[in-house]
């Protein structure tokens, strides 16, 4: 381990609380991760019928916070969604 | 007007029955009538933490079925003129009572005391549907760590979807200097994380086992832990207290002197 990586570490309690905010968000909505994988494909698949789209490097998560960071009542489904070609 | 609390948790060991333990006497030092609850069918420790644990009779299954009557499974607890304790039974388990049985009984206390404080067991099977079944509000009991955290989201999840009216929260066992090496959650990411509102931070304290060990509540005396129940005791009533600043009492001195003691 390095001088740098040593410096840099992430403190564990920060470390802990990411983790938490992560693994919360699926305990709450009682989603499994391959459930999560399945709402994935199916969005590919609705949006491929518009336009040509990256479904290896597409990214799905659940989060309370929208962006700006404000903190939501209700959970928020994020899809990010590279296009490749627009289909005309 | 009576108010019933459950203290819960999800998790084993952050510390139910301790601050069961020192809730109620706290209320009752206050002049409050307050019964406190064991309702750990199988695994009763109240009795133990408050000293009591020789003086049982009766216990709640016996008044639960009808073999005594409540005023008969109370302890009457000698330090404090309102205090009473209804011990679990040790030989029998969960499914021995129901909840429909609990609300009952509880119905009956709530003529008699300002406060009823129930003890819940560790887990969310029937053990915690006992304990919440006749309940107004809860605390939230967790240590600033991954699985206390997770398993008291579960546990306030519960709570709404049983449709407890008041939710509070009170952070156990904090080391301070690990929270300021950045190596413990502080309190404000934990409420953070479980959005619930703060009634209490009680720091780790050694004088909880030593109290403990006598079977004397440390509510009210001069130990950090000692103050912190005092303060959430007067939070339960409604009253405004500043949470304790446990940062501000690292004096320089100390602070010089601490870097000889690491190792």
């Amino acid at each position: 381990m390095g001088l740098l990586h040593i410096i840099y570490k992430k403190p564990s309690g920060k470390l802990a609380k990411d983790r938490l905010k992560i693994l919360l968000i699926s305990d709450r909505l009682n989603c499994s991760p391959e459930m999560m994988e399945m709402i994935k494909m199916d969005i590919a698949k609705v949006i491929s019928k518009y336009m040509q789209v990256d479904a290896q490097s597409m990214e799905i998560q659940i989060t309370r916070e929208a962006a700006r960071g404000r903190v939501m009542k209700s959970p928020i489904l994020y899809a990010n969604v590279p296009i490749m070609d627009m289909k005309h | 007007m009576c108010e019933v609390i459950v203290i819960t948790s999800g998790k084993g060991g952050v510390g139910k029955t301790t601050t069961t333990a020192n809730l109620g006497t706290g209320l009752a030092a206050m002049g409050k009538k307050v019964a406190l609850i064991d309702t750990d069918i199988g695994l009763r420790n109240l009795d133990v933490i408050m000293g009591l644990e020789n003086r049982i009779v009766y216990n709640l299954v016996d008044v639960v079925e009808g073999k005594c009557r409540i005023k008969q499974a109370l302890i009457k607890d000698k330090r404090y003129p309102g205090l009473y304790l209804m011990p679990s039974a040790q030989t029998r388990d969960k499914s021995a009572v129901t909840p429909p049985q609990m609300v009952k009984m509880i119905a009956a206390l709530r003529e008699q005391f300002d406060f009823v404080i129930l003890d819940c067991p560790a887990g969310i099977e029937q053990g915690f549907q006992n304990a919440i079944a006749g309940a107004d509000r809860a605390l939230v009991i967790t240590t600033p760590e991954v699985s206390s955290i997770r398993d008291a989201d579960r546990i306030i999840g519960r709570l709404e979807a049983n449709e407890i009216e008041r939710t509070d929260l009170v952070v156990n066992k904090l080391k301070i200097d690990m929270v300021r090496r950045g190596d413990m959650m502080s309190v404000s990411d934990v409420a953070d994380i479980l959005a619930i509102p703060l009634i209490g931070i009680v720091p780790d304290d050694e004088n909880v086992v030593i109290a403990a060990n006598q079977g004397e509540p440390l509510v009210g005396n001069a130990t950090l832990a000692g103050r912190a129940y005092k303060n959430i005791a007067l939070r339960v009533m409604g009253e405004e207290v500043p949470f304790l600043n446990f940062e501000k009492r690292i004096s320089i001195w100390t602070r010089v002197t601490g870097i000889f003691h690491r190792n």
